[in-house]
This record gives structure tokens, C-alpha cells and sequence, in this order.
């Protein structure tokens, strides 16, 4: 049996989970709705000041990439359900691929991200979002890979730690920083009078590049440094997730 | 079916600072052969869980060599994994799925089409008296029905041997007697050898042609339960006496009688014989004769607890 079909049993399995009780897949996208209503609208007389024509051509972006980052970095949480549960186990002793295993879930959170993001984009419509058509749809597949690359790497972690208690203050440590510095709410920039110490800091985070190529590619920029810039840092970090993912899930006694 | 040599696994732990490696298992050699049910019996922590897991594949062993139904553990892995189910302590669905498509999902991961892996789920759910249950959810049903399904879930591929890891640890009495008749069936009616791993004696007893102790990492006796009972010396009679002061020419009449040393525990007298059947009118006669009252009496059949004691020194139910 071919590794595309044991992917493709994993994800149908886990899609149809995921499904039967959508509550957290509306309560993934819940969080960057109410940023989009509540805080969108605070933006909107600062436009000029953040250097943008439209608050929510910027402030969208910024929303997609934190819906990829909380929505698959806490996909680990379900995997340690499962492996209580034991069906890892069980999994993990049939011929299946054990990269199978990975990627059946890594798809499900990019599909449900796909979805999420789609709906996310539309109702920026109604608020007054406008851009090139071309460009978000760039903007959403960057936002997807960073989100696989998220839910490989938060699925390694939980099947390392195998316990709620040390998964939640590791994720809690490494996402509200990751928020912060990577100007996903307010742009991190001098121009717009960040101070210079901050603006360094943020430069070594390397979804800043991320949230900044999805904003040029909104405004209808495809061939310019920045889009580059945010195009090399997703795929080096897609990369580097799944890897990191494969060889968790390859490892025995995991 | 299963001949392992030398079979060692060794963790690395820290202990404060420093790095400790923990023996789990110290090196075990097993030889299973088709069509036998063994039992591998020992308490938590003497190294069973860890051994099955190496014989599955799903840890690898430190050293030593295995075949696991014709397969070389480390150089088939996917052909084992093929030929054997594996049914765990912690079970192997997910509360929220449906029974049904659990089972088939699993078939399909073995490379089964969906509709041998239907067909082959709903004549398991059938022997396994889970009729009506192919659309549950898991987390409605009750502890030995889940347990079944388990089990369910590790044969939908018709392997040739079967893993059971405490299958009945958590099941009240008459679930545990029930799964029972379905584990002997395993062999009866589909010709699967099995190996299983219990701290239950009566278990062990109950199931198992062969048993396997292990004890600290190391088998440590293996046979027939009734050879492995035969090497605790006979049966245990014991006599509670009325008055403490009997106990001296108690104790004398039983030693003489028998042929070896009484014990003596308060008003308690014990003396292990051969068989107690015959020995026991005798010795009722020379007590009676001596004037010595007895308040109770009590004969035991050596059980595979005596034997776990004799063997290791300590009792298995202190120390599970």
C-alpha cells in the first residue's frame, strides 16, 4: 500500500473527528474575528500613521498568520488525547508509515487552516479589506505552509512530552512573544516610531518576515525583496517543521 | 512462533544529575510455538510491558536477536508488524469515533480493502458478542466492551499471533470470566497462538499452556502452571488450635507425622505434605489421641502465588 494512501486513511480518519465535533475548529477561528470586529475598527484612524492606505489590508495579514500559529501550534493538545486513548500505539503497530502517521494530521490542520483563513479573508471584505485578488491568494498559501510547519512541530512536541502540563507553558512561552515580535497587531518599524532596540529585537523573528511578505502580497506586490524575504522564511520553516516532525514520529519508544 | 535471544533493553534515566541506565529488561530468551497460549507473568515494573513492546516493534531492543512469526525483529520490521496483532493496556480508539470505522480504518492501515476489512469487523464484532455496537461511540460503551473492541481491533487483519498486554486489568469478575472464554477462543476457533502478560495467578492459571515468570528484568522460571505448582512442596494444611498451650505438642505429632519441619505462627500450626488427602486422617487421629482441640482447619492446593513466592522470595500481590 502506497504512502499516499495510508496519508490520505490518516487524514480522512482525522477529518472526520474533527467534524463530528466542530466546536474547536469555530473556536480557532473565533479568536481572529473578534480581533478582526473589536480591535479592526481602532486601527482605522491610524492607517496613515502605520503607513497604510487601508487598516485592514495591513491589520488581515497580520490576523491569517495568528490564526496559522495558535490554530496548529495547539494541535499538539489532541495528539496526546490520542495517545492516551492509546490509538497512536495502535497505529504505530500496523505497516503504516510512521511519516504517514505525521502527515495525515499535519494535512487535516492545514485544511481546516485553509478553510479558516478563507472565511477570515471574506469577512475582511465586509469590514473594507480590498487588495489584489492574486496576492491574498499568495497570502493564504504562505499562511498554510507556516501553519503545517506549526502543526508538524507542535505534534513532534507532544508526542515528546506526551503530557498537557508540560506542553501548555512551552507553548504559552513560545507563542505570546512570537505575537508581540512579529508586528502582528502594529507594525514593528522606526518609520513608524517603534524605538530603534525593539525594531532589532523583531528582526530576529524570522515570522516577521512572514506577517510583512502576506501584507506586500495583499497590496499586489509579488516580485519585491519583501514577498522574497517572507516566501524563503516560510518555506526554510515548513522545512525545518516537518523535518523535525518526521524524525520525531520516525524515532522508536516515541 | 517467537524464539528471542538474549532480548535486552537498557533506558538511560537521570537520577539528580547524574545519568543512570535502568536494565528494564536484562536479556530474556523466549520460545513460543504456534497454536500455544503463554502467559508472561510478573509484577508492575519487572520488565513485561517492556519486553512485548520489543517483540511488536515498537521499541527496539539494545541488544539481542528475535524472530517474531518468521520475521527478523530488526531487519522485517513491516513484515512483523504485518503478522501480528497487537491489543495494549491503553487501548487503541479514539471516545468520540464510531466502533465501526475504527475497525475498518485500522484494516485499512494493514492494507486490507474496506470491504474485506467491514466483512472481517462485523464477524469479530459477532464472536465478540458486540452485536449492534458497529455504530458506538467507544465512550458509551462499557470497560469489557471497549476491551473487546480492542480486541476486535487487533485481529480485523487475521494475524497469526496475538499480543494481549493485561487484557483484563480494570474489568470487574464477570467481564474478566467473559473475556476469558474469548481469549481460549482465540486459539479454538481461530488457530492464533497467543501471548499475553497478566500479574493475575488465577489468570495465568486459567488461560495458559505455558507460563513465563519474570521477574527484576529476567525470566526466572517457565513451565506448565501445574509442573510450575508441583515445585512448591504439596499442599498446605493448617491447624488453628483452641488453646495456645497445645501448640508445642501440635507442632511435634505434625512434624513427626508428616516428615518435615511444622510451623508455628501464633495458634496456628502449618505443615506442608504431599498430599493432604491422604495424610490428613492420620494426623487427625494422633491430635485427637494427644488431646489437642482444634478451633479450624485448612488444607491449600499449592497456587501460582506459592510458586511466585518460592521463586522470587516475595509475593506477587505485595509487590503489584
Amino acid at each position: 500500500m502506497s504512502f499516499a494512501s495510508q496519508t490520505w486513511i490518516i487524514f480522512r480518519r482525522q477529518m472526520r473527528l474533527a467534524l463530528r465535533n466542530p466546536a474547536w475548529v469555530i473556536i480557532g477561528l473565533a479568536q481572529p474575528v473578534l480581533y478582526l470586529c473589536l480591535f479592526g475598527p481602532l486601527l482605522e484612524p491610524l492607517a496613515k500613521q502605520i503607513g497604510t492606505d487601508n487598516a485592514y489590508t495591513f491589520f488581515v495579514p497580520g490576523l491569517l498568520v495568528q490564526l496559522a500559529l495558535f490554530g496548529a501550534l495547539f494541535a499538539g493538545f489532541g495528539l496526546i488525547s490520542e495517545w492516551r486513548e492509546g490509538v497512536i500505539e495502535a497505529e504505530r503497530v500496523t505497516p503504516a508509515s510512521r511519516t504517514a502517521l505525521l502527515l495525515g494530521r499535519v494535512l487535516r490542520d492545514v485544511s481546516l487552516l485553509t478553510v479558516q483563513g478563507i472565511v477570515l479573508i471574506a469577512l475582511g471584505f465586509a469590514f473594507g479589506l480590498r487588495g489584489s485578488i492574486a496576492g491574498m491568494l499568495l497570502g493564504l498559501v504562505l499562511t498554510v505552509l507556516l501553519g503545517g510547519a506549526c502543526s508538524a512541530s507542535s505534534n513532534a512536541l507532544a508526542l515528546t512530552t506526551k503530557s498537557e502540563d508540560a506542553l501548555a507553558p512551552i507553548l504559552n512561552s513560545i507563542s505570546l512573544p512570537v505575537l508581540l515580535l512579529s508586528g502582528i497587531l502594529l507594525p514593528i518599524s522606526v518609520a513608524t516610531g517603534a524605538p530603534q532596540w525593539l525594531a532589532t529585537v523583531s528582526d530576529f523573528m524570522p515570522i516577521k518576515y512572514i506577517v510583512s511578505g502576506i501584507r506586500a502580497t495583499f497590496t499586489g506586490e509579488f516580485w519585491t525583496t519583501t514577498v522574497l524575504w517572507g516566501v524563503v522564511w516560510t518555506l526554510v520553516l515548513f522545512v525545518a517543521g516537518l523535518w523535525v516532525g518526521t524524525r520525531t514520529f520516525r524515532k522508536d519508544n516515541a | 512462533m517467537i524464539h528471542a535471544r538474549g532480548l535486552a533493553r537498557t533506558f538511560d534515566t537521570k537520577r539528580g544529575r547524574e545519568k543512570v541506565a535502568v536494565k528494564a529488561v536484562a536479556g530474556v530468551d523466549i520460545d513460543v510455538e504456534e497454536g500455544e497460549i503463554v502467559g508472561f507473568l510478573g509484577p508492575n515494573g519487572a520488565g513485561k510491558t517492556t519486553t512485548l513492546r520489543m517483540l511488536t516493534t515498537l521499541l527496539k531492543p539494545t541488544t539481542g536477536t528475535a524472530t517474531v512469526a518468521g520475521y527478523d525483529l530488526a531487519r522485517d520490521p513491516i513484515n512483523v508488524r504485518k503478522s501480528i496483532g497487537y491489543v495494549s493496556q491503553s487501548g487503541s480508539t479514539a471516545s468520540e469515533a464510531r466502533a465501526g470505522e475504527e475497525i475498518v480504518d485500522h484494516g485499512l492501515l494493514y492494507g486490507i480493502t474496506a470491504e474485506q476489512a467491514t466483512r472481517r469487523g462485523k464477524e469479530l464484532f459477532e464472536q465478540l458478542d458486540l452485536d449492534g455496537m458497529w455504530t458506538r461511540q467507544p465512550k458509551t460503551m462499557s470497560g469489557g466492551q471497549r476491551r473487546r473492541l480492542d480486541i476486535a481491533m487487533g485481529l480485523v487483519h487475521d494475524p497469526k499471533l496475538v499480543f494481549l498486554d493485561e487484557p483484563t486489568t480494570g474489568l470487574d469478575p464477570q467481564a474478566r470470566a467473559n473475556l476469558w472464554t474469548h481469549i481460549s477462543d482465540l486459539r479454538t476457533k481461530r488457530g492464533s497462538t497467543v501471548f499475553l502478560t497478566t500479574h493475575y495467578l488465577d489468570e495465568a492459571d486459567a488461560l495458559c499452556d505455558r507460563i513465563l515468570v519474570i521477574d527484576h528484568g529476567s525470566i526466572v522460571a517457565s513451565d506448565t502452571p501445574d509442573a510450575l505448582k508441583r515445585q512448591v512442596a504439596g499442599d498446605l494444611i493448617e491447624l488453628v488450635l483452641h488453646d495456645q498451650a497445645h501448640v508445642g505438642v501440635a507442632a511435634e505429632q505434625l512434624s513427626r507425622l508428616a516428615g518435615a519441619e511444622a510451623e508455628v505462627r501464633d495458634r496456628v500450626v502449618s505443615v506442608r505434605v504431599p498430599s493432604a488427602g491422604s495424610e490428613l486422617p492420620p494426623l487427625l487421629r494422633a491430635l485427637d489421641a494427644a488431646g489437642v482441640e482444634l478451633a479450624a482447619i485448612e488444607v491449600r492446593r499449592p497456587t501460582l502465588d506459592d510458586v511466585f513466592l518460592t521463586m522470587t522470595g516475595r509475593s506477587l500481590r505485595e509487590s503489584a
